[in-house]
């Protein structure tokens, strides 16, 4: 099963990976601002492997961060799945941007991510209100230019 | 740039159209997200998926865990030999205190038969390990390493050694979710241990503070006070150490004074926790319903006493004392409400 070159085994690992990072303990000061990686892969594959990254695969990467993370179950996967829709929407397009502009598109996919999650936490009545919360946006923009990098080559390579 | 590879999605007859995805996954988190919050349906689906996270929390984990065993084993012998000599000292002042405390504690059931009291203290605890896994930077909930197979259930207590340090929010099958009191979405009902006075203890979001924020300003709270949980709730039980008052301001233009007080637990430093299981109050109270009988001052008098009034079938003593109350079956349990949350 394979998308072009890109196999269905490359998607799961990395995937594993982001969401091992996701609830892995760093240290006070980064700990805010630990960028939504498994998110990022979400985007990434959807622009480079559509067919194996679909809606349903980000739906379910964002039910993995619910049950992980999360209050109730379903918000980030609701998250993931409105990024997911409107990557997959624009797919052609981005694809082709300049990395400068691609990272600009992203950063706003980020807010828009942290923003349903934080319009959902306040209708189930826990919000979270600290400046801190948009963190995630500025630091996932900011790993967004690396990541592309590294799963480049390491596509590339292994062709 | 992303690699162009020749895959892009096809233009027509591949899969359902995007829109459609999107409104159906769409209408099931929604409705998940109205099931999970308004009823407990997905408890079991939710403790499941729980169950499957299990080995990423083991992967997250095994640094940590090889990290302490290393240092646990390579330890040197004079700091093994200090923390023995620190350990038996600490011993030997416990062993002395608790000297004291079978004496109190037949003197408290037997003072609070006496008032009738509804009040249970004491009850089953378990030592639950906090996992090293990263919950939420900006709530305080902590994840436990005991789940539903150890009998772990929602709004469990939980407590260190120094104080009450949360509730369970979320229960999975090998681990849980706790919520500290400094969460800044959780209240505890507390009382001034010296006077009474009962309030509600809310968190700050700050593991240092919490703040009482419906004291008047002619209430009497000083800096320093002790808060005991009242138990109204019916989550915590009554008479354990929350906090103690920190800091009081006054200003009599207002209708509340400002009170701040900080939790004796040691929220940021704890790696172990108890978990609570509190006598259930209705086993307490059956003593408690016949005051001045002697048998109400034994230790464990729950389920003797309520076990023996039933049948009178001792001839003696016991059908007479029967004559006098009236029988078990009518008789109202006083107070036997529990407290709704």
């Amino acid at each position: 099963m394979s998308d072009g070159r890109i196999s269905r085994a490359r998607v799961t690992f990395t995937v594993i990976l982001a969401i091992i990072f996701a609830v892995l303990p760093l240290p006070e000061p980064i700990d805010a601002a630990r960028p939504d990686l498994l998110l990022l892969l979400v985007i990434y594959w959807s622009l480079s492997a559509p067919r194996i990254a679909g809606l349903l695969f980000a739906w379910f990467c964002g039910l993995a961060i619910d049950v992980l993370k999360g209050i109730i179950l379903g918000q980030h996967a609701l998250a993931f799945l409105v990024v997911a829709y409107f990557t997959h929407k624009f797919q052609l397009r981005i694809r082709i941007f300049p990395l400068s502009q691609q990272t600009l598109t992203v950063f706003a996919f980020l807010f828009l991510y942290q923003f349903i999650l934080w319009w959902l936490d306040g209708i189930i009545g826990q919000a979270v209100t600290t400046w801190m919360r948009w963190l995630p946006v500025i630091s996932g923009a900011i790993l967004w230019p690396i990541l592309v990098a590294g799963l480049d080559t390491w596509n590339r390579r292994n062709r | 740039m992303v690699t162009l590879s020749s895959d892009s999605r096809n233009i027509i007859g591949r899969g359902p159209p995007l829109g459609a995805g999107l409104f159906f996954l769409g209408l099931v988190s929604v409705g998940i997200m109205m099931l999970d919050q308004r009823s407990n349906y997905l408890d079991t689906v939710r403790q499941w998926l729980g169950a499957a996270a299990a080995p990423v929390y083991a992967v997250v984990q095994t640094p940590g865990q090889a990290w302490e065993w290393l240092t646990g084993s390579f330890a040197d012998r004079t700091r093994l030999r200090t923390e023995n000599a620190e350990l038996s000292e600490q011993l030997r002042e416990a062993r002395v205190k608790l000297l004291q405390f079978d004496s109190l504690r037949e003197e408290n059931v037997r003072l609070r038969a006496v008032r009738e009291a509804s009040a249970g203290v004491g009850g089953r605890t378990m030592i639950a390990e906090i996992m090293r896994v990263d919950v939420d930077p900006f709530r305080h909930r902590v994840r436990i390493n005991k789940g539903s197979d150890d009998g772990v259930f929602k709004n469990q207590p939980v407590l260190d050694a120094f104080g009450i340090v949360g509730q369970v929010v979320q229960v999975d099958k090998y681990s849980s979710t706790i919520i500290l009191i400094s969460d800044s979405g959780h209240a505890i009902p507390v009382q001034v241990n010296r006077n009474g006075i009962r309030s509600i203890a809310v968190g700050a979001g700050d593991l240092g503070k919490l703040s009482l924020p419906y004291l008047t300003v002619e209430s009497d709270v000083k800096t320093g006070d002790l808060l005991v949980s009242s138990g109204l709730d019916g989550i915590f039980p009554a008479g354990y150490p929350v906090a103690t008052v920190s800091k009081v301001e006054r200003n009599p233009a207002d209708t509340f004074a400002l009170v701040e007080a900080k939790p004796l637990a040691q929220l940021d430093r704890d790696r172990e926790v108890l978990l609570l299981w509190a006598d259930p109050p209705s086993q307490v109270e059956a003593p408690a319903a016949k005051p001045a009988k002697p048998a109400a001052t034994e230790s464990k008098p729950a389920a003797e006493t309520s076990s023996a009034t039933p049948a009178p079938a001792t001839p003696s003593a016991a059908p007479r004392e029967a004559a006098e109350t009236p029988p078990p079956g009518t008789q109202p349990l006083p107070q036997s409400q529990p407290p709704q949350d």
